[in-house]
């Protein structure tokens, strides 16, 4: 019973991540009708740059507001420099770039860091939480961290002129110039703060993972599905698509591992955990193709 | 008087179909002028043209100063406001979004604050569905939502694009009443397309005909009105 609610608390964490870069993607998704698949080596390539600037001798808590700075800067950026000039491009023209990205800034990593794993120090202190020994204090703080940017993110969304400029824009862009949205900016917003919520996410998990061009490829997975799960079209569907994602892996293994003890059949184990999580997802789809949280608009004609 | 908005040669292209060949229209300060015609003579897409929504040709001018060529967002913030065919509101957002979210750019707080008491006033109705997402109003209410998003850009021009679409009469003659208090108290300049010939002539002191794209006929709105043969052969009543 004990060992079952670890694996939950710390499928949680692990959820927190995928919520985050799902969110990422549901942010540009939403917008663009894009699935930005250079979102995961975008996010890796954060934590490189927050690795480096700790290199420099700079704590980790003012490394990382930087590192967000000129995540946003660039994820702005790449909107206007290559993807405002494809605006009317066929999409299949738009998921080259998108593997063009990806593949840049993996072998831009590789090149300046090196393909050599590297330790990532946790940025919190090692405290043990009130008795509990269910999650260690990184996994808290991460799941603390990916709460308050999400929560963030909703208050910018929901109380702030800009926010709403960028809700309306993504919705109906014609008519949100028509209101006097600059729609093309919003779009650069948005691939801004996804950067942001990616770098933060490439942070906290790095020093799970380690630090290597290759530690996004599974994660971006997770959270992709987990976007599925929820609801790409739905940026809270997708939050809590990444954390049921995360639990859910979990809970595969503990099964798989149960089940073999105690019958000595090895059904399902750590190794399959990923492609049963993306079976449930593909089982999901096709008996709710939104999405669990997927907007149903209301509409009377 | 001083044109607010003056329209000549006015052409217009979806890709390299022309639809409108060299428009000539002129609008007073806050004077209300209206276009009529068929379906596909170019109404709606002279006032798109206006609002840079699409390629065009010749010159448009607001208050004397050139805005051809301008970015639909960027003729919108000079005052004016287009109620687009099919009314085009958030579905999604509440009805107080759709009134906030065209007011994100103005820095004018207190005049804000008076033109969305001013909306309100006029549609009180708005008033008890400030919390309901927009795509559950009902036609009327949504076209009334239209309208007031509009005012609430301060607009010295608007553009309105067949307001009594789907409606029905009475709902129709309500949004109408409304929309001559908009331009006698709030002194709000409108050029209007409407396929209810009659009640546009009503509202407006001159009106335009338009047919394939080209301006046939214009002339005051009582004239316009009064002339059988006009109803007859451009206004089908």
């Amino acid at each position: 019973m004990e060992q079952l609610t670890q694996q939950i608390a710390s499928g949680l964490a692990n959820g927190a991540i995928y919520a985050s870069l799902a969110l990422a993607l549901v942010m540009i998704f939403v917008s663009t009708d894009h699935i930005n698949f250079a979102q995961g080596e975008m996010a890796m390539f954060s934590a490189y740059l927050c690795w480096q600037v700790m290199q420099w001798g700079l704590n980790f808590w003012i490394a990382l507001p930087l590192v967000a700075l000129g995540s946003f800067l660039a994820g702005v950026a790449i909107q206007r420099m290559i993807l405002q000039p494809l605006h009317n491009a066929p999409v299949l023209s738009v998921v080259v770039v998108f593997i063009g990205l990806l593949t840049i800034f993996h072998s831009l990593a590789g090149g300046i860091w090196s393909f050599t794993i590297k330790e990532f120090p946790s940025p919190f202190p090692k405290v043990a939480f009130a008795g509990s020994g269910y999650l260690g204090s990184h996994q808290v703080g991460m799941i603390l961290v990916t709460l308050l940017l999400l929560f963030g993110l909703y208050a910018f969304f929901r109380f702030t002129p800009l926010g709403l400029a960028m809700r309306a824009a993504a919705q109906n862009p014609g008519s949100a110039r028509l209101v006097g949205v600059r729609v093309d900016w919003m779009l650069a917003l948005g691939w801004g703060l996804a950067a942001v919520v990616g770098a933060v996410a490439g942070t906290m998990v790095a020093p799970v993972v380690y630090l290597e061009p290759n530690m996004m490829a599974s994660i971006l997975l997770y959270g992709f599905a987990g976007a599925l799960v929820g609801g790409i079209s739905s940026p809270g569907g997708a939050v809590a698509g990444g954390f049921i994602v995360g639990v859910l892996e979990n809970l595969i293994a503990y099964f798989g591992n149960l089940l073999e003890k105690t019958s000595g059949i090895y059904v399902i184990g750590n190794g399959e955990k990923l492609s049963v999580a993306l079976v449930i997802v593909i089982i999901v789809l096709t008996l709710k193709p939104d999405g669990l949280f997927g907007q149903v608009s209301i509409k009377r004609v | 008087m001083a044109k607010l908005l003056e329209v000549s040669g006015l052409k217009a292209y979806y890709g390299s179909t022309q639809a409108l060949f060299d428009v000539n229209l002129a609008l007073d300060q806050g004077g209300v002028i209206t276009l009529l015609g068929a379906n596909g003579a170019g109404k709606s897409t002279t006032l798109r043209a206006i609002c840079g929504m699409v390629r065009t040709g010749g010159s448009i001018r607001l208050d004397g100063q050139p805005i051809g060529g301008k970015a639909t967002e960027d003729i919108v913030r000079l005052g004016v406001g287009h109620v687009p065919e099919g009314r085009g509101t958030f579905a999604r957002l509440t009805v107080d979004e759709n009134l906030r979210v065209a007011t994100h750019a103005r820095r004018d707080k207190t005049a804000v604050e008076r033109d969305r008491d001013m909306v309100l006033e006029y549609f009180p109705i708005l008033k008890e569905r400030l919390t309901q997402q927009a795509g559950t109003l009902s036609g009327g209410e949504q076209q009334m939502l239209a309208i007031s998003r509009a005012l609430m850009l301060g607009p010295r021009l608007m553009l309105l694009d067949e307001p009594s679409f789907g409606l029905a009469p009475l709902i129709v003659q309500e949004i109408f009443r409304i929309m001559r208090r908009i331009n006698s108290e709030a002194r709000v300049s409108m050029l209007l397309v409407e396929q209810n010939a009659a009640l546009a002539l009503d509202l407006a002191d001159h009106a335009y005909v338009l047919e394939t794209g080209r301006v046939v006929l214009s002339g005051e709105a009582a004239v316009v009105k009064s002339d059988a043969a006009i109803r007859k052969s451009y206004l089908g009543y």
